[in-house]
């Protein structure tokens, strides 16, 4: 509150300022009560009444620069597009990021993970990893963001996981995955 | 089958005009057991989903609607049953070095007296059943209004009690925060009633309705002779919000004030201290939340019968005999039709100042405890004198 302002006299009485409040209080109680019977009748639409969002039913659009659990990318024969060149790990500020790697069949290519598993329970979602990655091997746009699991050891994801579509992510149905990205 | 009812009728008639007094105990527990399944049912179960849907529908939210019982979430009601399911589950909680007894006995205190001052609490006028009159209250006492206060103080026992006992530093400053709260308010609000006393000249509940019925504004001293306005104000009955406007708004804030809620809530203030009921796990804490819901009520119920004409409605004249035909604005109506006019009335009556006091409680942030006191002594209590003795210099002055 700004000190040099002084309340007028009806503000500092109190009351006539309570009766402004309810009375907006009980302007948004009718309204709403009101887009909720008609709603009921299938004449308005209930979310005319309220800004909640019915969040397992109902599902929020993901931004399309929002960062969620990583993926890993593919070539076009199939297999990762990760070099294993540990750029990720590096730059990786919670050290969540475990890579072993193994020689290519391809000399151009010379590496590729054996093992890829991030930790998720202690990465912070900072994106680094994907700015580090010089292959574009590594990506935070599947918009999976419940990542709830039994015990920690779920938590820790490894390639397969990370490569092929997530056996426990719903889909979203508010908008295409990657929606905007290139 | 209609001979043996008509029998069975005939011999309670009979029985009533022999045994009046065992009669007359009979009703006392018909109108106990309505009573208080009407305090229960709306003071356990309505109000609470009352308070989560009105606080949603305010807030532009949907409010608790997950709850199911096969798929019947019914408007939310089913979290009633859910909270009771977690209330009589949940471990019963004394702390170690609690008084086992006094503990268990404070959310009692708080509920039972609470719920005790009903008794006298009218809900109608009187009905004639065997050719003896029955009031329509559990015990129509000539000095009802005093024995609602005094309920109203000695529930306040039960929450400094469990603040006290529970050996707990946030609930014992709840306890000494609702105990100073409680007995600044009651000084008020009492001076308040004492404004109506002097209008209605009864302790009586009942008759304090049947004065606001029989009175119109232009029966008033002064104010009933405005020139010109004679037959518009003949037309308006004295409620004693017309009567004592003051005193209603000051009876109102100070009921607030008596019930613990938001925005005079320190006593528990939730986000700070927690407060008296710190210490309470399952069903005790809902016994708490229950004597608060049912203090609402009595309340509600309270407002409506010295400032709202209680069930009367203006406009409806109901006959001294019963089955006689009533008169709604002049035109006849059946006995048991005007009785269910009044009736709808008084419920509407009261349910609209349940929702009063849900909006505000749903509308204004807490206030300072010196903020409370400060409103008590410094501004509320001499407003009720002031209050007190214009009524009484009027009321000489008039007479």
């Amino acid at each position: 509150m700004n000190p040099e302002k002084r309340m007028s006299l009806l503000e500092r009485a109190y009351l006539p300022e309570i009766l402004k409040g309810l009375a907006l209080t009980a302007r948004h109680f009718f309204r709403n009560l009101w887009f909720h019977l008609l709603a009921s009748l299938g004449l308005a639409k209930r979310e005319r009444a309220m800004v909640t969002i019915a969040y397992p039913e109902v599902r929020r659009p993901t931004p399309f620069n929002a960062r969620s659990r990583h993926r890993l990318t593919r070539r076009e024969d199939g297999s990762p597009r990760c070099v294993a060149c540990m750029m990720c790990a590096t730059a990786c500020p919670a050290d969540c990021i475990f890579i072993e790697a193994e020689e290519h069949p391809d000399p151009a290519l010379e590496k590729r993970p054996r093992t890829f598993d991030i930790d998720l329970s202690k990465c912070v979602f900072c994106g680094f990893c994907v700015e580090a990655c010089p292959e574009d091997a590594i990506r935070m746009d599947t918009a999976v963001f419940e990542l709830a699991f039994h015990d920690r050891r779920g938590l820790v994801v490894d390639k397969d996981f990370l490569l092929n579509a997530d056996p426990f992510a719903v889909p979203p149905a508010a908008e295409p995955l990657n929606s905007g990205r290139g | 089958m209609t001979a043996s009812m008509g029998g069975l009728w005939a011999g309670a008639a009979d029985f009533a005009a022999a045994h009046p007094g065992l009669f007359d105990l009979a009703a006392a527990f018909v109108k106990t057991g309505l009573v208080m399944t009407v305090v229960m049912l709306v003071g356990g179960l309505i109000l609470s989903w009352v308070e989560r849907k009105q606080s949603a529908i305010m807030q532009d939210r949907i409010g608790a609607n997950r709850a199911a019982i096969l798929g019947v979430r019914a408007w939310g009601l089913v979290h009633n049953l859910a909270d009771a399911a977690k209330g009589i589950l949940k471990e019963d909680f004394v702390p170690p070095k609690a008084n086992r007894f006094l503990h268990t006995l404070a959310p009692f205190v708080a509920v039972t007296t609470a719920v005790a001052a009903f008794a006298v609490l009218p809900f109608g006028g009187s009905l004639s059943v065997f050719g003896r009159e029955v009031p329509l209250t559990v015990a129509p006492l000539q000095s009802g209004l005093l024995f609602v206060w005094a309920m109203l103080g000695i529930g306040v026992y039960g929450v400094i009690l469990a603040g006290w006992v529970s050996e707990n530093k946030y609930g014992t400053l709840g306890a000494l925060r609702a105990g100073a709260q409680v007995i600044s308010y009651e000084v008020a609000a009492g001076l308040t009633i004492l404004g109506a006393l002097l209008v209605y000249g009864s302790l009586d509940l009942r008759q304090m309705v049947d004065w606001q019925a029989g009175h119109s504004l232009a029966g008033l001293p002064w104010v009933g002779k405005i020139p010109g306005l004679g037959g518009f104000l003949a037309r308006i009955p004295a409620w004693g919000v017309f009567t004592q406007p003051l005193g209603f708004v000051l009876f109102f804030v100070g009921g607030i004030v008596e019930m613990k809620r938001i925005p005079f809530d320190l006593p528990e203030g939730e986000s700070e201290i927690i407060g008296y009921s710190v210490e309470y796990s399952g069903m005790k804490f809902m016994l708490f939340m229950m004597s608060e819901f049912v203090e609402s009520l009595l309340f509600a119920w309270l407002v409506v019968l010295l400032f709202f004409g209680g069930w009367t409605l203006p406009g409806l004249l109901m006959p001294q005999v019963q089955g006689a035909d009533a008169l709604l604005c002049g035109h006849a109506l059946s006995y048991w039709a005007g009785g269910a006019l009044e009736a709808a009335a008084f419920v509407l009556k009261v349910a609209f100042f349940l929702w009063l006091q849900m909006l505000v409680r749903w509308s204004l942030p807490r206030f300072r405890f010196d903020q409370v006191m400060r409103l008590g002594w410094k501004i509320m209590l001499p407003t009720a004198l002031a209050n007190f003795a214009v009524t009484a210099a009027i009321v000489l002055l008039a007479r």
